[in-house]
Parts: structure tokens; C-alpha cells; sequence
């Protein structure tokens, strides 16, 4: 056993991280499943939108041939909505909502829809906003991921002159270094950062990091409002004994490590365990297979009932050739030097807690698994200490907002999963585009 | 099973299907195909004028990405050499003599024109013959066609030709392209046609090419009105075909329906309303012949559910339920009741009345699916919203009347009692 990167030839890694769900070839093929679509009123998909996407009436301008129009639709209320369509988990959104399950029929293709318009509308790059004349006024914007740039977009359709501020080398954040390869790649990404941007008006500024290179009070003096979406980023540890082995790695390192590096240079083991079950846990497993790994098991915690990622993406690990272990929390992991064994306890469901989610209590048995890497998913934990030192209200190093998504600093907003401590990306773009929208009426 | 048997003037069929005068019966080749098919019997391509046709033919009408619901065509008249045509026509009675078929023709408008084509074409065994009077393009220029069929004087005295010499049954082909196609039907019947048939087709633009702003069909860079057909035309059909079954005149000779005819419902709706047969052309052209199975399996299976045992059965039924608006009864008024078990909360129902009828439908808000109900009060029974309901059987209409007795509008004048409220 061992971790070992180049395990496959170039074909296999392309076979592997080759689309999830292939876009359509052609407007005719498009358009088979827009006519579909009822073209529902007060539509329950447009209300399982996070952003309030008019899905009908996208969709109706597909079956018009009127793709312009059904991108500038998506847009309007999602300037990320290209992202989205690759990588919202549609099943328990737009599409879990959608009428057609009520009859027992497939609901429509709502985000490979979705993902027509606005490919083309990358493509073609085409201007559908125009910004307002110039007011004068400046904004700064902590992180280019989606909160970030939807709030950045927004503005600058205002007249409003942004400048992002970002840690990484790239913009897109969790889209560009967090989400599995086989959804969006890097290339995407940076055409849809690309096609945000052109609507002029927002500079980015890489490598600059808020408590580093970059001071709170120096953007509050320079700028009208300043918008905090710098999102979530350490991996949550598990305080377990063993957790400083080699081999043992975080998903959202080894997730960035493939979107960074590309696949080759990744080392993988023969043997690996994720522990977690979230969309992390699910990307990090199933690409951990992708990369080469014989085996993967998923560990978790408590049961199907209460797990974190939906259906669909439990499918798809289990597709992959994943193994679940339900009921197990790691208690140990065990080896000389290197991972060698993660030892569990095996847990069973007890009542339900004060949320309603059943807790689980310890059985007292173990159980062992061979392992030669453990990936931990376990979710991630907001910048704590980057909060505190700039004195801004916070619960657990969740910024906490008021209902305007100001904070608790004059001329300061904040959203997306700095605040929420980590939701989907479609959420983070709703968080940009309100508190984009509470600065607007705060500076005119 | 039913007896699917058609006698249309003496002219026998297995079955009352035939395909239309039209490109699917220009030729032996098609001719043979569609009697290996099934299809009860065909009216071969209209045969007459020499002409010359052109590339393009036809254009196409689509919807909510169903192709083809209208269908436009600006072909003229069979351009094979006549001899061909009556050799072909005489070899396909030969191999299938237990099938109808009528030949459409379309002289010039000379008597002995046509008195020459008909005694050529009964030569050759055929059981009938069709008059065109209809086709709208090309040929009305040259005085054939509609505007022979537009003028109800001129269409007798072509008929009056015809049934000089004429020894087999004669049926006159109704153009759709006037305001009412009783005076033509009329004056045709008067002069002696034994049978009727209609609509031919309607002419039309079917739309616009909109790189190139040339519309459709396209013609080295122009086009022409042409004659529309397809399941677009078939209420229009009905409607016309209903005036010439409730006429005192023409409903005294048989009639064979055609315009849009592309299910066995559709066949059964034509002879409800009075047609004999029916006649088919654009669901074949885009189809294929194999749709005759359907279509007698459809209609079979129909009249032994309905206790039908032949098609005069059934033929004419509905003739009489077409009233005149007077007649209606007033007291009659039904409300839409949407059963919330079906409902799949679209919204469709309630945006329709909201935006374009009554405001009879009350919206519950619900996070993501709202409730409708309806507003008992304020419906006033139009059907909308069970017409847009994408679920069968989810919104139904039941039945709540002002009061038992029969009113019509004259009664109701009379009497002074109120108008709406809404």
C-alpha cells in the first residue's frame, strides 16, 4: 500500500474527469426539453432558486430561440448562473420542486437548460448588461468567489467602482479550487470570471489577503462600503489521536491540490477513507477513486437519514465504486509514521435532539479499517481569529449581519459563507447580490 | 368488430379511408404502396391542364416544437404525361380491385376539354371521378381551380359538362376560399354532381424565413400564397362541412370529409358531422402510409365500445346538436371544480383566469407549491382554465343550473329578466 501520484495514463485521467452531465449538442435537442416545460405561474422552481431564477420563462425562451433573451433572464438574477448549472444540487432545488414529480414523471432538465443559455452566452461573449454612468463611488470586495463577484457585478451595473481583493492566484473561489473537476474545470471557471468581468467597472486584486497585506481600516478610509465574503477555509479538525500521521489530508487541500495541479501530480493512496458525508466528502471521494485509489470508503457518523449530501450525490459515490460505513465515527487513526488503520466506534441512533436530528450514542464496540490515506471532510470552520482581530461580531467565527448585511462596523457588509459558515454556491451568490443591494441604499 | 365496409355512391371501399387528391397519389408506385398498406382507396392526382411545377413545394407550420401542424403546399396538378397517368391508374384497379378509385381532374375551361379527359379516364376502369374546384394556387390564374369553385355560376356550368357525358359517379371538390361554401355547393348539386367532397386547401403564408425576409415555401428568392392543409384547417373543415350537412339542398347527396384528418378520432368527428367517408393527404405525407392501421383499429375499437356495428351508424349523428346562438339555454351554467388531489399546482389555471377571464380562482400561497380553489361565485363556466390544466381529469366542470327550466335568449328578452353582472 501506498500513496502514489501518475497512477493512470492521460486518457484514463480525461475518461475520468470527463463531464458529468454532457451539455446538449444542439438547440433541437434543447429544445425537446424546454417544450416540456408547463411554463408554470409563481413557479415552484423559481421559488426553490436561492436566487429566484424565472426558470419558466428562461426556459420558454429556449423554446423560442431566443437565447439571448433566456441568458440575460438566468443572469439577471444570477451573474454565477453558468457555475450553478454544473454544480447546484439541483435534485433538492429547482428540479426537486418541479411539478412534474408530482405526476411521477422526470422533472425537467432545469440546469442543463440553464447551462445552454449561459454557455453561449460565455461563448459568444456576449454584453448583456450595460453599466450605469459612473457615481463616483468605490466599494472594496473581500474575495473573488461567487458572493464576492455576484456582489461586485451588481454594484458596478450601478456605476459603482469595485475593487475585489483575493488571497488565491485566481478568481471564482470555491467554484475555481473547492468543487470536484468533474463538474466545472478550471478553464471554465476562468472564462466565467472572465464573462463577469466584462461588464468593466471591477478590478481584481490577487494575492491580497485581509490581516496580511491588507487592513480592514485602510479599506474602510478608502472606500465607501466594503463588502466581506471571504468565505470559509480551514478544515475541521477531529481532535482524534493519530491526526498528525502522513497521510492523512484534508478534502479541501486534496480538492484544490487537483483543481490546482491537475490530475497527475496528485498523489493518492491504494486504500483511501473519507470521513464525512457532505459534498466535500462525496467530491473528495469520488475523485480520490477517479484519481486511481483501489478502494474508497466513506465513513460516517450516523445514518442515511441525516446525512448531508442529497441523493443524487450519494449515487454517484456509490457509482464510483465508493463504500459507505454508516454508524462509525473515527476514534483513532493508527500507524508508524504513516496511516495504517482508522479505528472507529460503532455508534446506533438514539433520540431525536432539540433540532430534531437524531443524536447517536456509542455503542462501545470499535471496528478497524486498513487504510494507507484519510481524507478529512468533516466540514470547514470560519476564520476565526481573522474576525476577532478586526473586532467584528461573530458567532464560532460566523460574521454575524443585520438584516441589511451590515455588520456590526460602520461602512462594513458581509455574506455568503462567511456568514452562513458554508452553503451552496448559489446561496452565496443570493448573499452578494443583497448585500450589494443594502450598500447601494447605504451610500446614495 | 365493426364493419368498417364503405359505400360512397355505389363506390365500395374496405373501409371509408382514402388518401386525397394529392402528391401521395400521383404515381403507380405510391398508389400500390398505400393499397398494400390498407387504405380503403385513393383519388389520384388531379389530371387535366398541362403544367410545369417548381422547386420548392411546400412549408410547414410547427408548434411548441410539434412539426408540422399546418402544412402549405403551391404544387400544381399532376405534370406526368396523361397516357402514363391512365395506363398507371388502369394497371393499379387491376391489382387491387376490391379498392376505390376516383380521379380528380381539371380541365381548361372548355367543354370539350372535358368531355375528352372524362371519356380517357372512365376508360380505364375508374369507379369515380372528382371535380378540382378548389385548388388555390397556380392554376386560378388560368380560370381553374377555385375560381372556378369561387363562382357559383361557373362551377354548374362545368358540372353541366361533365354530367353529359359522364357515366360513373361524380363528386365536386369544394374550395374552402369564399365566405360560405353552401351557394357553390349548391348550385354544383343543382347541376347534377352525385357527391361533394371538402375543404380542398386554404391559402395561406405559412411564415417568414427571418434571416432572409423571403417567406415560405422559398423560391429563387420569392414566393406565392399556397394552399394550407393539415390538423390547423380541421375545425375550419368542420364547420364548413356541418353548413353543407345542414343545408336542405346539399345534405341530400353523400359528402367525403377532408381537412386536417389525421387520427381516428378526427375521421370519426368528419362523419359525425355528415361525411360519408373521409379523405387524407398531409398526416399520410408525414407519416407514411402505415397510419391507415391506426386509423381502423381507432375507429373499430370506438364503434363496438359505442355499440356501432357499420358506419352509417354513426355517420351525421352530431348535425343536429349544431344550433343556432338563439336556441342556446341560458339557464344551464356549469362551474370548475379543480380536485386537489390531481392538482400539480402549476398555476396555469389561475394566471389564465387572473390575467384573461373572471378572477374565479383564489391562490393560497405555499412554499413551493401554492393551493387554488375556485371562486364558485364569480365562474362563469368558460372551460379556460380546464383547457390550459396540463393534468386530465384534474379540473372538471359540474354542472349548476340558474333553474330547470329552458331558456333561450328570445325567451329570456321577452321575459325581461336580467343581464350579466359580472
Amino acid at each position: 500500500m501506498a500513496i502514489l501520484n501518475n497512477r493512470l495514463s492521460e486518457e484514463q485521467y480525461a475518461e475520468n474527469f470527463s463531464d458529468l452531465h454532457p451539455p446538449y449538442d444542439s438547440i433541437t435537442a434543447a429544445q425537446v426539453d424546454a417544450n416540456r416545460c408547463l411554463f408554470c405561474y409563481d413557479a415552484p422552481c423559481m421559488k426553490r432558486c436561492p436566487t429566484h431564477i424565472d426558470v419558466p420563462k428562461f426556459i420558454k425562451q429556449i423554446a423560442t430561440n431566443n437565447i439571448k433573451g433566456s441568458a440575460h433572464t438566468i443572469f439577471s438574477s444570477n451573474i454565477l448562473g453558468a457555475g450553478c448549472s454544473r454544480v447546484c444540487p439541483v435534485e433538492k432545488l429547482c428540479e426537486g420542486s418541479c411539478v412534474y414529480n408530482l405526476l411521477e414523471e422526470e422533472p425537467i432538465p432545469i440546469a442543463r437548460l440553464q447551462r445552454y443559455s449561459t454557455e453561449m452566452a460565455l461563448e459568444k461573449k456576449w454584453p448583456l448588461f450595460q453599466r450605469k454612468p459612473d457615481t463616483g463611488k468605490k466599494v472594496a470586495v473581500i474575495g473573488a468567489g461567487p458572493a464576492g463577484l455576484s456582489c461586485a457585478h451588481t454594484l458596478s451595473r450601478e456605476g459603482i467602482e469595485v475593487s475585489i481583493y483575493e488571497k488565491e492566484k485566481k478568481g471564482g473561489g470555491l467554484m475555481t479550487y473547492g468543487i470536484a473537476a468533474y463538474k466545472v474545470t478550471p478553464r471554465f471557471c476562468e472564462e466565467e470570471v472572465n464573462y463577469i468581468l466584462s461588464i468593466g467597472g471591477i478590478q481584481i486584486n490577487y494575492e491580497q489577503e485581509l490581516g496580511r497585506n491588507l487592513s480592514l481600516a485602510d479599506l474602510q478610509r478608502n472606500y465607501d462600503a466594503v463588502f466581506l465574503a471571504f468565505g470559509v477555509g480551514l478544515a475541521r479538525q477531529l481532535n482524534i489521536p493519530g491526526e498528525e500521521l502522513n497521510g492523512v489530508v484534508d478534502a479541501i487541500h486534496f480538492i484544490y491540490q487537483i483543481r490546482n495541479e491537475g490530475f497527475s501530480p496528485v498523489p493518492v493512496g491504494d486504500n483511501v477513507v473519507v470521513i464525512g458525508l457532505g459534498m466535500t466528502a462525496i467530491d473528495a471521494a469520488t475523485q480520490a477513486k477517479r484519481l486511481g485509489a483501489k478502494q474508497v470508503t466513506i465513513v460516517y457518523r450516523r445514518t442515511q437519514n441525516e446525512m448531508p449530501c442529497t441523493e443524487v450525490e450519494l449515487d454517484l459515490a456509490k457509482k464510483d465504486g465508493c463504500e459507505i460505513v454508516w454508524l462509525a465515527a473515527p476514534k483513532q487513526i493508527v500507524g508508524n509514521g504513516k496511516v495504517e488503520k482508522l479505528i472507529c466506534s460503532v455508534m446506533k441512533p438514539g433520540e431525536p435532539d432539540h433540532s430534531g436530528r437524531r443524536s447517536i450514542i456509542d455503542t462501545g464496540e470499535t471496528m478497524e479499517l486498513d487504510t494507507d490515506m484519510v481524507i478529512k471532510a468533516a466540514g470547514q470552520v470560519p476564520f476565526e481569529s481573522l474576525v476577532g482581530a478586526n473586532r467584528l461580531d461573530h458567532e464560532h467565527g460566523k460574521l454575524v449581519i443585520n438584516k441589511d448585511h451590515s455588520t456590526n462596523i460602520r461602512s462594513v457588509f458581509a455574506g455568503g459563507d462567511a456568514v452562513n459558515g458554508g452553503k451552496e454556491v448559489v446561496d452565496a451568490v443570493e448573499a452578494g447580490k443583497k448585500g450589494a443591494m443594502a450598500i447601494l441604499d447605504f451610500i446614495s | 368488430m365493426a364493419d368498417l365496409h364503405s359505400n360512397f355512391l355505389g363506390i365500395k371501399s374496405p373501409n371509408p379511408f382514402w388518401l386525397a387528391s394529392a402528391p401521395p397519389t400521383d404515381k403507380k408506385y405510391n398508389v400500390l404502396r398505400a393499397f398494400e398498406a390498407g387504405w380503403g382507396g385513393v383519388v389520384w392526382k388531379t389530371l387535366g391542364s398541362q403544367v410545369k411545377n417548381v422547386s420548392s413545394r411546400y412549408s410547414a407550420v410547427d408548434f411548441g416544437g410539434h412539426r408540422v401542424m399546418g402544412f402549405n403546399n403551391i404544387e400544381l396538378i399532376s405534370d406526368r404525361p396523361l397516357d402514363l397517368n391512365l395506363r398507371e391508374i388502369k394497371e393499379c384497379i387491376r391489382l387491387f380491385p376490391d379498392r376505390a378509385m376516383v380521379v380528380s381532374l381539371m380541365a381548361d375551361n372548355r367543354k370539350k376539354s372535358w368531355h375528352e379527359l372524362i371519356k380517357k379516364v372512365e376508360d380505364t376502369g375508374a369507379h369515380g371521378l372528382e371535380l378540382n374546384f378548389g385548388c388555390p394556387h397556380g392554376m386560378t390564374e388560368r380560370g381553374m381551380g377555385a375560381a372556378v369553385g369561387q363562382d357559383p355560376e361557373i362551377a354548374c356550368m362545368v358540372v353541366e359538362w361533365v354530367m353529359e357525358v359522364a357515366t360513373i359517379p361524380v363528386i365536386t371538390k369544394l374550395t374552402p376560399n369564399v365566405h360560405s361554401v353552401v351557394p357553390t355547393g349548391r348550385s354544383v348539386v343543382k347541376a347534377g354532381s352525385n357527391g361533394l367532397s371538402l375543404i380542398n386547401t386554404i391559402q395561406s403564408i405559412t411564415g417568414i424565413d427571418l434571416d432572409t425576409l423571403v417567406p415560405n415555401p422559398f423560391v429563387a428568392g420569392k414566393s406565392v400564397f399556397g394552399g394550407y392543409c393539415g390538423p390547423a384547417v380541421k375545425p375550419i373543415a368542420l364547420k364548413m362541412l356541418t353548413t353543407i350537412a345542414q343545408d336542405e339542398l346539399t345534405s341530400k347527396v353523400p359528402v367525403s370529409g377532408i381537412g386536417g384528418i389525421s387520427t381516428w378520432k378526427d375521421a370519426v368527428e368528419f362523419m359525425l358531422l355528415g361525411a360519408s367517408n373521409v379523405q387524407i393527404c398531409t398526416a399520410a405525407m408525414k407519416h407514411g402510409f402505415r397510419i391507415i392501421e391506426d386509423l381502423c383499429e381507432g375507429m373499430s375499437n370506438w364503434m363496438d365500445e359505442k355499440g356501432f356495428t357499420r358506419t352509417e351508424d354513426f355517420i351525421g349523428k352530431s348535425v343536429e346538436k349544431i344550433t343556432h346562438w338563439e336556441d342556446l339555454d341560458i339557464n344551464y351554467h356549469h362551474i370548475a371544480k379543480i380536485d386537489q388531489d390531481k392538482c400539480i399546482h402549476c398555476g396555469l389555471c389561475y394566471i389564465a383566469c387572473e390575467d384573461t377571464s373572471h378572477q374565479s380562482i383564489h391562490k393560497e400561497y405555499g412554499d413551493p407549491y401554492n393551493k387554488y380553489t375556485v371562486i364558485e361565485g364569480e365562474c362563469v363556466g368558460c372551460n379556460l382554465c380546464q383547457l390550459v390544466c396540463p393534468v386530465d381529469k384534474c379540473i372538471s366542470m359540474e354542472v349548476h343550473r340558474k333553474s330547470d327550466e329552458y331558456v333561450n335568449w328570445i325567451d329570456w328578452q321577452k321575459k325581461g329578466l336580467p343581464l350579466n353582472d359580472h
